[in-house]
């Protein structure tokens, strides 16, 4: 049987039935469009998230105080509120460890903060100028914190703007923040810059904040050299685990630990975390997609049912096709041809619908979405994959059908 | 003389069918449809199987046809014992020797005329231009007009079915057409013109042609008679005066 003559004939069945076919096509269309839209939905989120890590810094290392056990001691103090790292620890690195790009030190605590008439209580954080290019802040309205402002332990702070809604209020103009005076731990402190919004990361409102000089900051508020943690920028992604090693090293040397399982500072690496939060999306994806893929499913059955029932209503037209010498594998090519096509035409209608609605998602919902390349193909492939898989059991039945018994059937 | 020449050269029959036995199981109860058949046909012959209902001629019939297989027997077709054929072989020899008729026309609804008289070439791979030369010369040669070639099968009445059918079972040039009760579900009338077109086909086409009917006036129109009885054969006889020849020739060779 030539290649045309099966197009012709399966389209010719098809539109024999045109409203049952049609049905049938809708159940898979339904299935590809909640795949497309499901994984563009989760991939969009994937997307997201990376990029609001990204958005903290690039190529980042953090090293954070961790916490120290003594010899057979049980109890430790929880991660993080160790004070083990102090400004001479950033110094060391930066003078002494190859590819550093930029490095920032920063003491962070939580203070009440007072503006005319307004108070909230916020996190101050003591950084010096380096910070805005590690960690990625830009400032809006004035100036970042120079290295000047933390040599001369200038009182001058730069604030987040849920900061300035919290003390100036919603209305107000940034320009007029710049100058005002506002006490934090009741000592007098000059706004010198806004940073843009940069939007929250989790929990965590990343515009809550007010900078201060480091120096300034442990001079006032903390009393020691301890920093809360110190940002390093690598130069390049590529040399970020050269970093990490050499820091490691240099921490524990000078620190005087000579085991690395009992160190009492720990390293985040960006990338590390990218990859645990890709991951977590991922399952989001998979998740979404196995859902979605239920509803494919079901629009398999429903191709195999209707197969069935054609196969039924078409016996005696088996059975005629065999006495005329169609072979068993001429039946099965024919019925599998039906159900491949109905797939085929439900995943290029489903591909079509599912990009439309995940544009509607993104446009609408205000949810990134993204569509790949391999996941219209993947539909494709499954559409098809489908088609082949329920239309091979009706095909089968049909191809085994004994033409006399076929040719006689009522 | 020239007339056993000629006969001598066709020692081997179209058919040949020797002890042909088909046993029907349901369930522990076997059923011997058909016991120990034999008989030959030659090419050309125009010959009726008749018998009643549950004789076992409609068996024979599917077995003669290809589409069934004896239980146990020898079946040549033209030399070739196809009694254990596979499924597959036998649909190519049916594809490629056979032509069917049959009574319910099984025509394909919502295809045109034409279209349905051509399927057999669709499965033989002939591309469609030869296809629809062809489908128009047999629909000729089966008396159908013209008009109706672009008809739906279910706008003709019973004899241009049957017309259509029957050009059908002539499209692959087949070397016997096997005819199921063909008048089955026609008016006399008609079933008479039907006849008459086999009767053309065989006479001055050379075809050979195997009827199975229940009706005596109907298997008059053929050559030779073979009825059916129980699963055996219980009188084969020769039908007027060409068929008297046949038997003639017959007992010389």
């Amino acid at each position: 049987m030539k290649f045309n003559d099966l197009l012709e004939q399966t389209f010719s069945s098809l539109l024999a039935n045109k409203a049952r076919s049609g049905l049938t096509v809708l159940g898979i269309v339904i299935g590809i469009a909640s795949v497309i839209t499901m994984v563009s939905i989760g991939q969009g989120a994937s997307g997201t998230i990376t990029s609001s890590i990204e958005s903290l810094g690039s190529n980042l290392l953090v090293v954070m105080p961790g916490m120290q056990r003594g010899v057979g001691q049980q109890v430790s103090s929880g991660r993080g509120s160790a004070q083990t790292l102090t400004l001479e620890d950033a110094q060391a690195i930066q003078e002494q460890v190859y590819g550093v790009e930029n490095i920032a030190p920063l003491y962070s605590t939580r203070l009440q903060v007072a503006a005319t008439g307004t108070n909230t209580n916020t996190t101050v954080s003591g950084t010096t100028a380096a910070y805005s290019m590690v960690r990625n802040v830009a400032v809006e309205t004035g100036i970042f914190i120079t290295d000047e402002h933390d040599l001369a332990k200038s009182k001058v702070a730069v604030l987040g703007p849920t900061t300035v809604e919290d003390l100036f209020g919603e209305e107000v103009i940034s320009e007029d923040v710049l100058g005002q005076k506002i006490r934090i731990n009741n000592i007098e402190f000059k706004i010198i810059g806004i940073t843009a919004a940069k939007g929250g990361s989790g929990f965590n409102d990343q515009d809550d904040v007010i900078y201060v000089p480091l120096g300034t900051a442990l001079h006032y508020f903390a009393g020691n050299d301890k920093v809360s943690n110190i940002s390093v920028q690598g130069e390049s992604q590529k040399i970020l685990d050269q970093v990490e090693a050499d820091i490691t090293a240099l921490l524990l040397e000078r620190h005087k630990i000579t085991d690395e399982a009992s160190a009492d500072f720990q390293i985040m690496n960006q990338a590390d975390i990218v990859e645990s939060a890709s991951s977590i999306a991922g399952t989001l994806t998979i998740l979404l997609a196995s859902i979605a893929g239920i509803s494919l499913l079901v629009g398999g059955i429903g191709i195999m049912n209707m197969m069935l029932t054609t196969v039924t209503e078409r016996t005696r037209e088996i059975g005629l096709r065999k006495a005329v010498g169609a072979k068993k594998n001429d039946i099965t090519v024919q019925f599998l041809a039906e159900a491949v096509t109905l797939t085929f035409i439900g995943g290029i209608i489903g591909v079509a619908l599912g990009w439309l609605a995940s544009l509607a998602v993104s446009h609408f919902g205000g949810t990134a979405t993204q569509i790949s390349l391999l996941s219209v193909l993947l539909a494709f492939g499954v559409s098809a994959a489908i088609g082949i898989i329920f239309g091979y059991y009706p095909a089968w039945r049909a191809a085994k059908l004994d033409p006399i018994t076929a040719l006689r059937y009522e | 003389m020239v007339i056993i020449l000629t006969f001598e050269f066709w020692l081997i029959f179209m058919i040949e069918c020797k002890d042909i036995v088909k046993i029907y199981k349901t369930g522990d109860i076997e059923t011997k449809v058909l016991k120990n058949i034999s008989f030959s046909v030659e090419t050309g012959e125009f010959l009726a199987i008749i018998g009643p209902s549950g004789s076992g001629k409609s068996t024979l019939m599917h077995i003669l046809g290809m589409l069934d297989t004896p239980t146990s027997g020898d079946y040549f077709l033209d030399g070739k014992n196809v009694a254990k054929y596979s499924d597959d072989e036998l649909a190519e020899i049916r594809k490629a020797k056979i032509g069917f008729v049959f009574q319910s026309f099984n025509l394909l609804p919502r295809t045109t005329v034409l279209n349905n008289v051509c399927l057999p070439l669709v499965y033989a791979g002939v591309d469609k231009e030869e296809r629809e030369k062809r489908g128009k010369k047999v629909l000729s040669l089966a008396g159908l007009e013209e008009r109706y070639y672009g008809y739906h099968t279910n706008q003709l009445s019973g004899g241009q079915m049957q017309r259509a059918a029957i050009a059908r079972a002539l499209i692959n040039d087949p070397a016997i057409i096997f005819a199921d009760e063909p008048t089955g579900n026609l008016d006399t009338k008609t079933g008479q013109i039907v006849m008459e077109t086999f009767q053309e086909l065989n006479k001055n086409h050379g075809h050979t042609i195997i009827l199975i009917t229940h009706e005596q006036d109907v298997a008059e129109y053929a050559r030779r008679i073979i009825t059916v009885r129980d699963g055996q054969i219980v009188s084969d006889e020769h039908n007027g005066h060409r068929a008297v020849e046949i038997l003639k020739r017959k007992s010389k060779v």
